[in-house]
């Protein structure tokens, strides 16, 4: 399991302020069934927390624990700069927002009621501002007045989005917002997010979409019942793979061992297809010039030489597929 | 114990929307009290005008009772489908994410049934009073239903009665899997207040001012008792997993000293699903 200690989002100023979660040791099981165990991260003010792992990994349980809905069978967390406790309950949950995968808005009740139950909930003051803020937030404004029932998925995790940014949580916990989107939809409800980024909310994102989290968050967590790995999308990369350079030229290469293991920097190459070679390097901006210099010099008709870019999936199957029980699921 | 009444407002609002958006269930609560009045209707309207006045108010006596079945049977299924139905329609957990107490999400939901259920109660019973003023030939009739004692005891036992059918309800709604069976379920219970109301009509019970005070009593006392067993039995972990969380010794709970965020200590306890 890897517990990561930064609390700084990268490309963002260490801030002063408390991490917004931080999670010891917690593991939830029911009966013999374990959801989640021995989970640990911590999650800074303002950072976008990607939370990934296949269907059954306990993604979902930790967010309902975190949200106070379900207590922990061991470990111990705080929220918001509150201990989870079962005491804390209600005051946790006046200082977070839990959209969950559906969000379960009454479908005979309009937009604004639906709000206006939400913003009674949470004591808000001026709630018909409020409520008219997260309602321009999500570019619903015009539908305020329409009946939920009638409304597609995509309207309604957007009022589901209105109604968590009501009591202006310090951590948001997103549960599969674009869960049965179109692209279209859940291209919209990314950009909602990266709304909330830029208005420094803490927002906890768990998504089985892969590129979503990559473009969206901070840092991930690959969860399946454990924590795999927790880290920056890049830092994933490299901890899991090795820096390689793709290198593809018109016809193969006579002596290809020749040409790679004279070449400093190139630690070790595989051929891939016909005419193209695979080579682990240390520094691949830097070695891909030798590269093309040697090549060259033994003659060889280059096509491209490129870096190999490893995705956030591929960090994710990886590691998913090291775990025999993930696929059970 | 704690209670908002905003938060309270707020879940009453809420329910009195969804009934105004559901005409099945307006229709519903709509028809089923013509039943009631058409017995004490035809009861007091055959009492002719040489009737004496003992018979008179025996009749009335009557009518009283099969009034008081109105805020006992109306409740029942709406309240029944309160809990697991807002679980059906996957509701309940958004509900259970904001600071709402189970008090309050639950004192909410019964205020959203007793309020239809008594002012239909109260309505039939103005309906009576107006029909026996208008068209009752016997003087004794009018008479014997504007006594007071007739009058506290309706505006009494119609919340009272209601309110046991709604904190059953409610009950069953929190661990019932199923709306069906809920509602099924729901409609029992209604009959112990329907007995003790029938018990009386067959004269088992003589009706007294000493037997109305004492049933009321037994009532509140009772609802007190139920709301407080339905408080208990509200398990939002059962409620949004469906499993029975493992419970612990307790003993969490206590706020670290100021400072403390980074000096974890284990909880090594359930409980954050007991909380308000």
């Amino acid at each position: 399991m890897a517990a990561d200690t930064a609390f700084a989002a990268p490309g963002k100023q260490r801030s002063d302020k408390p991490p917004a979660l931080v999670v010891d040791h917690l593991t939830k099981r029911f009966g013999e069934r374990t959801a989640f165990e021995d989970v640990s991260f911590t999650v800074a003010a303002g950072e976008v927390f990607g939370f990934l792992g296949p269907n059954g990994a306990g993604k979902t349980t930790t967010v309902r624990t975190l949200g106070t809905l379900i207590a922990p069978t061991s470990g111990s967390a705080f929220v918001a700069g509150i201990p989870l406790t079962s005491n804390n309950g209600p005051e946790i949950r006046q200082r977070i927002a839990i959209m969950p995968e559906n969000p379960g808005l009454y479908r005979r009740l309009t937009v604004t009621e639906n709000l206006q139950l939400f913003a009674g909930l949470y004591q808000q003051h001026h709630a018909a501002a409020r409520i008219g803020e997260a309602l321009e937030a999500v570019n619903l404004t015009a539908r305020a007045h329409d009946l939920c029932g009638s409304l597609s998925k995509g309207l309604l995790q957007r009022v589901g989005l209105a109604r968590a940014l009501l009591n202006d949580p310090a951590v948001m916990f997103l549960d599969e917002p674009t869960s049965g989107l179109d692209p279209v939809a859940a291209h919209e409800v990314n950009d909602l997010i990266n709304g909330l980024r830029q208005r420094g909310v803490t927002v906890f994102l768990t998504t089985h979409r892969l590129e979503e989290a990559e473009r969206l968050c901070d840092r991930v967590a690959i969860l399946s019942t454990t924590l795999r790995l927790v880290g920056r999308p890049d830092e994933l990369r490299e901890r899991l793979f090795r820096s390689s350079l793709i290198v593809e030229t018109l016809t193969p290469l006579v002596a290809p061992d020749d040409v790679f293991n004279s070449t400093d920097g190139v630690e070790s190459w595989r051929p891939e297809g016909a005419s193209s070679y695979v080579l682990s390097v240390t520094d691949p901006r830097n070695i891909a010039p030798h590269v093309t210099r040697a090549l060259v010099a033994a003659g060889a008709d280059v096509v491209s030489i490129s870096e190999s870019r490893h995705s956030l999936e591929d960090v994710y199957l990886q590691l998913i597929n090291e775990d025999p029980e993930a696929s059970q699921r | 114990m704690s209670f908002s009444v905003r938060r309270l407002g707020a879940m009453l609002r809420k329910e009195l929307r969804e009934y105004r958006r559901s005409p099945f269930i307006v229709v519903t609560m709509a028809l089923l009290p013509l039943v009631f009045l058409i017995e004490p209707m035809i009861t007091i309207f055959r009492i002719g005008p040489s009737v004496a006045a003992n018979v008179a108010d025996k009749a009335v006596g009557a009518t009283f009772l099969v009034l008081l079945i109105a805020p006992a049977m109306l409740p029942a299924v709406i309240a029944a489908y309160s809990v697991v139905g807002e679980r059906e329609q996957g509701t309940l957990e958004p509900l259970l994410t904001t600071p709402l107490r189970r008090e309050e999400l639950l004192l909410g939901k019964a205020l959203g049934v007793v309020v239809p259920a008594v002012g239909i109660a109260y309505l039939l019973f103005a309906v009576i009073q107006i029909c026996a003023r208008l068209f009752a030939s016997n003087a004794a009739v009018v008479s014997a239903l504007g006594q007071g004692p007739h009058i506290l005891a309706e505006i009494l036992f119609a919340p009272l009665l209601a309110g046991w059918s709604i904190w059953v309800g409610i009950g069953i709604s929190t661990r019932a899997s199923d709306v069906r069976v809920a509602q099924q379920l729901g409609t029992l219970s209604s009959i112990p207040p329907l007995a003790v109301v029938a018990l009386v009509s067959f004269n088992v019970f003589t009706p007294s001012v000493t037997l109305a005070v004492v049933f009321a009593l037994v009532l509140l006392v009772a609802d007190i008792i139920l709301f407080r067993v339905v408080v208990a039995l509200f398990d939002r972990e059962r409620l949004i997993t469906g499993a029975r969380p493992l419970r612990a010794p307790s003993g969490g709970g206590q706020i670290p000293p100021a400072g403390a965020v980074r000096q974890i200590r284990r909880i090594e306890r359930t409980g954050g699903s007991g909380d308000g």
